[in-house]
């Protein structure tokens, strides 16, 4: 009954906070330009706000373009909810593991990318181009990194993983430095962020995956907003728990070390949505065709940490 | 090689009109200067109808002399230009949908300002009615396989101001870009026939807002030229700090933008502080963020009193202490110097043929400044460089304005130093004869040329042709075999005015 319990509570958990990391960020952006920004509950009212709007479709949609909303927001939940965040060995957890998680973001982007394609807006056939170009070359490096960790830790599923990293018996790891530079790469590229994409870009032409989702409206684009903020966390938390494990809770271990679970948790989002937006403030974004090199770099560390594993199990 | 005298003596020299001459020439002369300025051995500097006449404005690079030809055409057709020439083209598609005046043997016959919005044809003209049904527009072709078009616009995502762009595209490469304005059209040239020369000062200030200034100046003295006034020193002095104060906002403003196109937020967020801060500067001393309708023919409507002075002295302060460390942040960041290094590159020929002006030209080698050039006073007593670069590139186009933002730093300083006492003013004695004026003045974009006629009071004929007639053709030459992407970016570096070329 309370594996349920604390599961539930981690999906409640992570739909709860991930309006809040994204307005957070926002925030600090804002403040890192002077200027006072919005509340950082304004991704709530965005969502409230959407939510009551009328939907406004094209006359060419088909049900592909309607469902897709619904379809990316329930893959990208559902693979939230398999990453540990407070807590190791949930219900979910022993279901699926890293491969499941990628499997779902990539089935998530892939209605995405025909939803865009689908009304034939030449906007969303430039997005999609570039989103699946994108992906095609983040996913690689997504798997490298998953080896990777499967090397070290012998096993993909992320609980076993976050407590054996967890455990003094892992010391600096040179394969694992480099596999989390591959991952955070990873995460800016599939999240849309600077330098790959602008999420708060007004210029149609050089969109990516704002591009993809420009004739969304009303509830459907609440839920692409809503599944956005939610990656950004899921990519946040999935960095917490494979390389910074520190104060999760091990599952059936009692509310008191749930408790200092969720506060280390807190901290490790904010510093991280700290940290993504200092980033994003310091650089431009790359061109277009820069970034098969960024993400070549990414798959190229990816490879290299597994490759030095075969070497010597120590590295 | 004919000097442009020459080509004076073979006209009718046109009486009561200055500074430069103006002379009525035959089918022959005409042509023979649209095939000298294909040649490039002069510069177009505008073209522009009136109901019966086409006018030519020239200049000469080298002796920067100036003329206009003016050709009778009572069958309402005239010689094209714009085939030996094309940077005449628009102008000549512009005076066929005002006017009515077709141009013979021109390439490019399709509407340029008419929509078919207007409810009339050559509103400026001989009005007739429109036409029931338009046919649509006819984008230039781009043959080849597995190319695609993309329209943006006329409405954007951002607030600027509506146009539209069709590329071309093989995959993320632009082939062709085609640019379709006229969505801001305000009829300012019709509204000019018949109003009184105060009401058309107001006018010419608001054909592009940004550069109030800049117009209000060349049409304060064009209609000074027409009429022989005299102004005052401490209000011809007045005029150029109004001038180099627009200018030092806009190229603030535009050095935050460009870098933000490249999504460098930083950029933007600072040197929109430091333009903010111009702004107050200008509403403290003068009375008005954008300084609109100070500059009247005459003089100016405001002085600078002590307190004025102090203010703007702070405001150059702050500025000359935060501006360098942004000049190095954007140097210093590579990526952002990826974006704009060889990106958008404009070549330096197409730059001389289209005799582009402003931070365009001067970044692809053209050392045209009107202040340099014509040396209009009080610029002719005034030490400043001309800053020009020959890589044509956005990189260049931003550092352009970074000097030009030294130099009118420098100019400000000079002008509060020497300004002189005196009146501010002085009283427009009309004229009951028909007399005519021209004057071109540096916006911050460019030369502003404004052409008039005048007679007791009134405006029979005014013309005032912005510098993005030029520039805007360039646009779609320095984006072909950049990406798609690069675009905003590009455009940002140009910053033509929509609404200035619209009028």
């Amino acid at each position: 009954m309370s594996d349920i319990l604390v599961q539930g509570v981690q999906m409640l958990l992570v739909l709860l906070l991930a309006p809040l990391l994204t307005g957070f960020v926002r925030k600090i952006k804002a403040r890192l330009l002077r200027r006072q920004g919005a509340s950082v509950i304004q991704p709530y009212r965005d969502l409230l706000r959407l939510l009551r709007k009328e939907v406004v479709l094209a006359d060419n949609a088909s049900w592909l373009f309607r469902v897709t909303p619904y379809v990316t927001f329930a893959a990208i939940w559902v693979a939230a909810a398999l990453v540990p965040t407070f807590a190791t060995g949930l219900l979910f957890n022993w279901t699926a593991d890293l491969i499941a998680i990628v499997a779902l973001l990539g089935s998530a982007r892939f209605f995405l990318a025909l939803a865009g394609m689908d009304v034939g807006t030449s906007f969303g056939g430039i997005g999609s181009s570039r989103e699946v170009m994108i992906a095609a070359l983040a996913e690689p490096a997504m798997l490298l990194f998953v080896f990777c960790i499967a090397l070290v830790a012998g096993s993909t599923q992320l609980s076993t993983v976050a407590n054996f990293i967890a455990s003094s018996y892992v010391g600096l790891r040179v394969s694992l430095g480099m596999a989390m530079i591959a991952l955070i790469m990873v995460a800016l590229a599939e999240n849309a962020r600077i330098p790959v994409d602008n999420p708060a870009t007004h210029l149609e032409l050089t969109m990516v995956h704002e591009a993809m989702v420009l004739e969304y409206s009303g509830r459907h684009l609440a839920m692409i907003e809503f599944g956005a903020s939610l990656k950004l966390l899921l990519y946040i938390s999935l960095i917490a728990c494979v390389f910074l494990p520190w104060k999760i809770a091990v599952f059936g271990t009692g509310p008191l070390s749930y408790a200092i679970g969720a506060v280390a948790y807190l901290v490790k989002l904010t510093t991280a949505g700290f940290f993504l937006a200092l980033f994003e403030t310091a650089t431009a974004k790359m061109r277009v065709f820069r970034v098969p090199q960024f993400l070549g770099a990414a798959l190229m560390l990816g490879l290299l940490g597994t490759l030095l594993l075969f070497v010597s199990k120590s590295f | 090689m004919p000097s442009l005298i020459d080509l004076m003596l073979e006209g009718r020299s046109v009486q009561q009109h200055s500074p430069w001459p103006r002379v009525a020439v035959d089918a022959s002369v005409w042509t023979f200067a649209a095939s000298e300025l294909a040649q490039g051995r002069w510069s177009l500097l505008g073209l522009w109808g009136e109901l019966s006449t086409v006018h030519m404005a020239i200049m000469d690079g080298h002796t920067a002399e100036i003329a206009t030809v003016s050709l009778d055409c009572p069958d309402h057709s005239y010689p094209s230009v714009g085939k030996h020439h094309p940077p005449a083209l628009r102008l000549e598609r512009a005076i066929f949908d005002l006017f009515g005046l077709s141009a013979e043997g021109s390439t490019d016959s399709r509407p340029w300002l008419d929509h078919n919005n207007w409810g009339v044809r050559f509103p400026l003209g001989d009005r007739i009615d429109a036409l029931s049904q338009s046919s649509p527009y006819r984008f230039l072709p781009a043959e080849g396989d597995s190319l695609h078009q993309i329209a943006v616009g006329p409405v954007h995502a951002g607030i600027i101001e509506p146009g539209h762009f069709r590329f071309t595209a093989s995959g993320e490469t632009v082939v062709r870009l085609e640019e379709r304005l006229g969505y801001t059209h305000k009829g300012i040239e019709g509204l000019m026939i018949g109003a009184s020369v105060e009401r058309a000062a107001q006018l010419a200030g608001r054909v592009s807002g940004d550069s109030t200034v800049a117009y209000a100046f060349a049409f304060s003295r064009a209609a000074e030229a027409a009429l022989q006034l005299v102004v005052p020193d401490r209000a011809i002095w007045l005029r150029a700090l109004l001038a180099e104060f627009e200018r030092l906002a806009n190229h603030l403003g535009d050095i935050g933008a460009i870098c933000n196109d490249a999504s460098f937020a930083l950029m933007q967020a600072h040197c929109g502080v430091l333009r903010e801060s111009v702004l107050r500067a200008s509403n403290a001393a003068f009375g008005h963020r954008l300084m609109r309708d100070i500059v009247v023919p005459g003089g100016v409507t405001h002085d600078l009193n002590g307190d004025g002075t102090a203010i703007i002295r702070a405001a150059l302060a702050n500025i000359r202490r935060r501006f360098p460390a942004l000049v190095e942040l954007y140097d210093n960041t590579a990526s952002l110097q990826d974006r704009t290094v060889d990106t958008g590159v404009l070549k330096p020929t197409l730059a001389r043929q289209y005799a582009a002006g402003g931070y365009v030209g001067r970044a692809s080698g053209r050392s045209f400044d009107a202040r340099r050039t014509l040396a209009y006073p009080p610029y002719d007593s005034l030490h400043f460089e001309v800053p020009v670069l020959t890589e044509g590139d956005v990189n260049a186009r931003v550092w352009i304005r970074v000097r030009e933002v030294e130099q009118s730093l420098s100019l400000i300083d000079q002008i509060l130093d020497r300004l002189p006492e005196g009146s501010i003013g002085t009283r427009v004695a009309h004229r009951p004869e028909p007399r005519e004026g021209m004057a071109i003045v540096e916006g911050f974009r460019g030369d502003v040329l404004i052409w008039l006629r005048l007679q007791d009071g009134r405006v029979e004929r005014c013309h005032l042709r912005d510098p993005s007639w030029f520039q805007w053709p360039l646009l779609e030459a320095a984006i072909e075999g950049n990406i798609v992407a690069d675009f905003p970016l590009c455009n940002k570096s140009f910053n033509c005015s929509y609404s200035g070329q619209d009028l």
